[in-house]
């Protein structure tokens, strides 16, 4: 994809047409690479579809806790805690959806390249001008938001809930190991966009390229809006 | 087969609508999280459908307004809301199955 765009900035150099360099001709008069990202998207559907049913058909089926709403006390005496921070995962949940945010922004900041900033411009104008910070800053919260997850699956795991504890601890792992596990190839993504951006600088040429990124970090987004709901604040 | 390009998508919302809509995601959010900790409400019958109103809320804004498909070719439309009915539809008819839901 990177070297796709580095393609059509070489391309113009070269005196080539720019927009034959960017815009294929296709059937459907439509990018392939964006077609492709929404294919791709569409099936991810499917993938946490099956992940979060097997995580509700399994719900309150666990023979031993810990649980996640309730207090289990096993055998021997031992009090387990409901195990599920909401406060935490709130927190985590709100960084998330601002990195949603930064990334419109950062594709909003490319768009607008080239454009001559306003005289007497307030520092809002000119910040939503810079590409790098917003990129910079989705990286960052995407980060942020896997730090609360690590927290969340060591403290977890201190309190006696692992991947083979119980059903609960099984499918709960397996879903948001997975969504976290997208997270961090969002965060390299952006990273490799930041970098770009850094080196070469991203032009509203490079617009589709920080586009399907963004596609693809919303649709993690959202997944943990789903997530959220379904599997911490549903009892 | 017509080779003319088809405008895949129209203008984009402005920053201050991308502002806007980030302050209604945290609003939903923080009532979802508000009504977690309400005893009164978590018992209520209608507590679950409440809270799943809001997600698909919170999730429909995000795919119509920072995913732009509210904008965007009505390709794109058809290859994301196809699966996703079709992965809603699975979710119901495996809880159905399993006898998470009954009619």
């Amino acid at each position: 994809m990177a070297s796709h765009a580095a393609a059509a900035s070489h391309g113009a150099v070269a005196g080539h047409d720019d927009g034959h360099a960017h815009h294929h001709h296709t059937t459907t008069g439509l990018d392939h690479r964006k077609i492709a990202i929404w294919a791709f998207i569409g099936s991810e559907c499917m993938l946490f579809a099956s992940l979060i049913s097997t995580y509700l058909i399994y719900k309150g089926k666990s023979l031993v806790g810990p649980f996640p709403h309730t207090e289990y006390v096993d055998a021997a005496g031992k009090v387990f805690k409901p195990i599920l921070d909401i406060p935490v995962t709130s927190a985590s949940t709100f960084v998330l959806l601002m990195s949603s945010l930064a990334m419109v922004l950062a594709l909003q900041a490319v768009q607008l390249k080239g454009q001559p900033i306003p005289a007497g411009a307030g520092w809002w104008t000119r910040a939503q001008r810079s590409s790098q910070l917003w990129l910079g800053m989705t990286a960052l919260l995407g980060a942020t938001f896997l730090g609360f997850q690590a927290y969340e699956f060591t403290s977890f795991v201190r309190e006696g809930l692992t991947l083979k504890t119980n059903l609960f601890g099984s499918t709960f792992f397996t879903l948001t190991g997975f969504h976290g596990a997208h997270v961090t190839v969002g965060v390299l993504w952006l990273m490799s966009l930041l970098w770009i951006d850094r080196t070469r600088g991203l032009t509203p040429k490079d617009e589709l390229v920080v586009d399907i990124c963004a596609l693809y970090w919303h649709f993690v987004d959202v997944v943990w809006i789903a997530i959220f709901t379904l599997i911490y604040l549903i009892q | 087969m017509s080779h003319d390009h088809k405008p895949a998508e129209h203008a984009h919302p402005s920053g201050a609508t991308y502002l806007k809509v980030a302050a209604i995601l945290t609003l939903i959010t923080v009532i979802e999280v508000w009504a977690y900790y309400i005893p009164a409400l978590v018992s209520s019958p209608l507590f679950n459908p409440s809270l799943l109103i809001m997600s698909a809320a919170k999730f429909a804004i995000v795919v119509l307004f920072y995913m732009h498909l509210k904008y965007d070719h009505k390709l794109f439309k058809a290859l994301f809301t196809g699966p996703l009915i079709v992965a809603t539809g699975t979710i119901f008819a495996l809880l159905f199955l399993f006898a998470k839901i009954t009619l």
